[in-house]
């Protein structure tokens, strides 16, 4: 066997060679091959990740408090290569995948949420890769019984063959139950629960780590199979045997294996491991090295003290799972495999699992930052006002999730659809939690940096829209391919723009994950970090949705006011001008966190009686949005709209509504805190009246709700 | 009043059901398991919902013959209480012949997850006799609640009153729009829609609660009379 053979490269073998200071044999060559590739070293982003993002944990998946006893652990994962080829499949195995990482933290998953990005909506592609995905999300998620309680939808020709699936998931831990993947104790015992492992997915790592091309659809047989029953009843026997002491850490099973989680776990306990593989439950007649790097779903991994394994035992068979005792700690610091009693592989673990890191010269990327002159040309307000509200990226995505079980679980207190974020109950009381993900490769295609920021900052306003004051990030980041010096500049710049704006809104990043190499032939997509977020809700009884439902009530913008011009980046200058432009807008960064807390502080006051924030399309697209649940309209009564009034994105704004009883308090709050606001009318009875167009509620609802159904021509 | 609570490998309701059932007063709710065959202690039967097993083959028809369910015949044989099957628990009891007709894909062929207005067709049942609403907001969420029989069936089931629940707008193509029957002796009911997850504010507005409450009333009722007798 050659390195070229497994995807090394030839310095990484000779590095290989140099370390063990002898060659490695076939079985060792496949373990590197897995350790090594991108997908389970994070080889070219590690050294940026460590330097920019300082509270990343290397746990499965973050965790932040909410209070003395209970966290909330979550993590976003993408699964694109495998999606592209095998919508259904791949993105069952996404929420799969990530439930898992959840679990192994002994947290109860509670909510799942998915940012997807397809390519054009008029493609057959694309309607193909939806219907694949989504049924693929709504099949696996409602059979485990985890609610999908968010989301977003974008479509953008840049992403046509290599479409983004990143799946979000949250749990719930107790203090006393949480647990790592830290293994300790020679001779402790490493237990596999779960399915029984099948040639299915072998080399899916290094799959993932190479672009997409022509003959990747013929890698259809590297994309794993899901099966939501068995993960249901995995989900069951973790939480349950996380309960008992003698678990002393927990892994799950995803890229690589049995190789990745056993080699992790023992590397981060400071230990060695020896793995029996004939002792693992097969499917089907496999090699020692198919066995290793085999990625089966279903599968976790427990190190559970030595003599006190019968407990772990007893409840895998409750749970009519497969289960097996695949070997131990030792305290040689290696990895070694035996084969019905013969040694395979005996590699150092540090060697193995501490794969070499790449950083590049970062190359500035000159590009022009000349603004193309403005154009005043007469445009129809009430022509592009309907174009977007029509937009597959902008319109209602409920075609989408009522085919997801978001109720399952009985604590979804806002649904998708009704507000800015969900919001969840956590615990038995009042409390709760808002979840949002967002990501926008335009913006950040115009600047990795300032867009990285901008999309942070949209969920960070998503969740102080519904009255949750935000707690802790998690990121997706999803470029092409990183020997690309401009691909690894984009990714440079965004990590910085992540950290900066951490920095800026004083909240922790808790971990995150990378997929480079989403290039198709020579395309590749556009940067495209995704943020999940989580905060916090005192009360879920008063938390805020989007929809007016008061006539007569007042309607304010608050932010900074517009600029003169839509700025690049907008729906508006995409789907009507048809370029996006390449000037990201000045924005005071600081000012915007400054809204945030304000708007925070009237929510604790109970001022709104609905409030969004602007985003894709503007001002008049999110006065749409407020006015279409409960069919309310909406009267313009400031200074005469014009085409950047209605239109603009800059981030950091809201529309909100509020009773004529509080408006005087709003008023003298915002001016105190020196906080930008303007009134802009009033919730009317059946019309949106924009002054210079005015069109029936019921017309705007229709259009609305059926645009993605009819614009992808879906069943 | 004891309430024992069916789960199979694959439910995934049995939790929110048990909450339900816990916020009445003196209460003892209990889970039992899939492989449970001896004769019942309990007053009400609960077969959640879920996809028992997976539900790979048609929702239902692996968990008809689980060893629980023969549990379940004896129990309804020997009248000593009521049954009550929501959702997949539906499927099952048509799959087992319990209940008449059969739940098939949904018109559109999807899954659909939404609240729904259920009108209460009959009041004068054991889980009903406590609704004071004509329309109840019950969520679904089901690819298959496309309730289906011979015409013989529906026209005995609409004659005898046994038609319990009935959709406003029909989202699955529903015979009748039909959203849940129950037997001839009016001890089994079998609804699509999901009560449970309407019993607290703030997930909607309540009105799940009233088939919780008129069972337990209803139960009450019978213990007291058999007391009296005493």
């Amino acid at each position: 066997m050659d390195y070229d053979d497994v995807g090394l490269k030839k310095e990484e073998y000779d590095e290989i060679c140099r370390r063990l200071k002898r060659l490695p044999n076939d079985v060792e060559l496949l373990l590197f091959s897995a350790m090594w590739s991108e997908h389970c070293s994070y080889k070219h982003s590690k050294v940026l990740i460590k330097r920019y993002f300082k509270a990343n944990t290397e746990e499965n998946a973050g965790i932040v408090w909410i209070s003395d006893d209970i966290g909330i652990a979550f993590k976003v994962e993408s699964h694109n290569h495998p999606s592209a080829v095998e919508p259904f499949q791949g993105a069952a195995t996404g929420v799969g995948g990530i439930i898992r990482d959840i679990i192994a933290m002994g947290a109860r998953p509670i909510a799942i949420l998915d940012s997807l990005t397809f390519g054009s909506p008029k493609s057959r592609k694309t309607r193909y890769l939806l219907e694949g995905v989504v049924s693929g999300i709504s099949s696996y998620g409602n059979s485990i019984g985890v609610p999908t309680v968010g989301g977003e939808v974008r479509f953008d020709a840049s992403y046509e063959n290599n479409p983004l699936v990143n799946v979000m998931a949250v749990g719930i831990v107790n203090r006393s139950t949480i647990r790592t993947s830290r293994a300790k104790g020679v001779g402790n015992s490493l237990i596999l629960v779960g399915s029984k492992t099948g040639r299915d997915g072998i080399h899916g790592a290094s799959f993932a780590s190479r672009k997409l091309r022509e003959e990747s659809f013929e890698d259809r047989p590297s994309v794993q199979v899901g099966d939501p029953f068995t993960e249901k009843k995995l989900i069951e026997a973790t939480l349950e045997m996380c309960s008992l002491p003698q678990v002393i850490a927990v892994q799950d099973m995803g890229a690589a294996g049995i190789l990745s989680s056993s080699s992790e776990m023992a590397r981060k306990g400071g230990m060695g491991v020896d793995l029996f593989l004939e002792r693992v439950p097969l499917r089907e007649k496999m090699t020692p090295a198919e066995i290793m790097l085999s990625e089966s779903q279903e599968r976790m991994l427990f190190a559970v003290e030595k003599g006190k394994e019968k407990e772990i035992f007893e409840c895998a068979e409750k749970w009519e799972l497969d289960v097996a005792n695949i070997g131990m700690l030792t305290d040689t610091g290696n990895m070694r495999l035996f084969w019905e009693g013969k040694e395979v592989a005996d590699v150092p673990l540090d060697v193995l699992v501490d794969a070499p890191s790449y950083e590049k010269e970062i190359t500035s990327i000159s590009r022009s930052t000349l603004s193309l002159p403005i154009v005043n040309e007469p445009v129809n307000l009430e022509e592009v006002f309907l174009k977007l509200l029509s937009d597959p990226s902008v319109s209602s995505k409920k075609w989408i999730y009522t085919q997801y079980d978001y109720m399952v679980g009985t604590s979804t207190v806002v649904p998708p659809g009704d507000a800015d974020a969900a919001i969840m109950l956590v615990g038995d009381g009042l409390k709760g939690m808002g979840v949002t993900i967002d990501s926008n490769g335009r913006y950040c295609n115009i600047s990795p940096r300032e867009g990285a920021k901008a999309v942070l900052f949209e969920a960070y306003a998503n969740l102080v829209a519904s009255g949750c004051r935000p707690l802790g990030i998690t990121d997706g980041l999803n470029f092409g391919d990183p020997d690309d010096d401009r691909i690894y500049h984009q990714f440079s710049e965004t990590i910085r723009g992540i950290a900066e704006g951490c920095d800026i809104l004083n909240i922790p990043i808790t971990g995150g994950n990378v997929s480079f190499y989403n290039r198709y032939e020579e395309e590749s997509i556009l940067p495209t970090p995704v943020i999940g977020m989580v905060g916090e809700c005192p009360d879920v009884t008063r938390t805020v949705k989007f929809a007016f439902d008061t006539e007569g009530d007042k309607v304010y913008v608050v932010g900074e006011p517009v600029r003169g011009r839509v700025n690049s980046g907008s729906m508006y200058r995409k789907c009507v001008k048809g370029e996006v432009g390449n000037v990201f807008p000045d924005v005071d960064w600081y000012k915007i966190k400054e809204v945030f807390d304000f708007m925070l502080s009237c929510m604790e006051k109970d001022i709104f009686t609905a409030v969004h924030d602007v985003s894709d399309g503007g001002l008049a697209i999110a006065v749409a949005e407020c006015c279409i649940p409960a069919k309310m309209g909406f009267v313009w009564e400031g200074e005469q709209p014009n085409v950047n009034i209605l239109f603009e994105e800059i981030p950091g704004r809201f529309v909100v509504s509020i009773p004529n009883s509080k408006c005087k308090m709003f008023e003298r709050m915002a001016h105190e805190d020196e906080i930008p606001f303007e009134e802009i009318g009033s919730v009317g009875s059946t019309d949106a009246d924009f002054e210079v167009f005015k069109l029936p509620i019921p017309m705007l609802a229709k259009i609305y709700e059926n645009a993605l159904e009819e614009g992808l021509d879906l069943h | 009043m004891k309430v024992g609570i069916v789960v199979f490998p694959g439910t995934n309701c049995d939790r929110d059901t048990f909450k339900a059932f816990s916020r009445l007063p003196e209460v003892e709710v209990e889970y039992v398991w899939h492989t449970f065959t001896e004769l019942f202690d309990y007053d009400l039967i609960v077969l959640p919902g879920g996809f028992s097993y997976g539900d790979y083959l048609r929702c239902g028809a692996l968990a008809r013959f689980s060893p629980v369910m023969s549990a379940v015949e004896k129990y309804i044989l020997s009248k000593k209480g009521y049954v009550l099957g929501i959702c997949n628990g539906f499927q099952i009891l048509t799959e087992a012949g319990l209940l008449p007709g059969a739940l098939s894909r949904n018109a559109n062929n999807r899954f659909i997850c939404e609240f729904c207005d259920i009108e209460i067709v009959n009041y004068n049942t054991p889980f009903t006799r406590m609704c004071e609403k004509r329309v109840l907001k019950l969520p679904i969420a089901h690819s298959d609640g496309n309730y289906c029989a011979d015409a013989s069936t529906i026209y005995e089931l609409e004659s005898e009153k046994r038609v319990i629940f009935r959709y406003v707008e029909n989202p699955n193509g529903s015979m009748n729009a039909i959203a849940g029957i129950m037997d001839e002796e009016f001890r089994i009911l079998g609804m699509m829609p999901h009560p449970e997850r309407n019993c607290d504010g703030v997930l909607g507005n309540g009105d799940g609660r009233c088939v919780f409450e008129s069972i337990y009333h209803e139960l009450s009722r019978e213990v007291s009379e058999r007391d009296g007798l005493r």
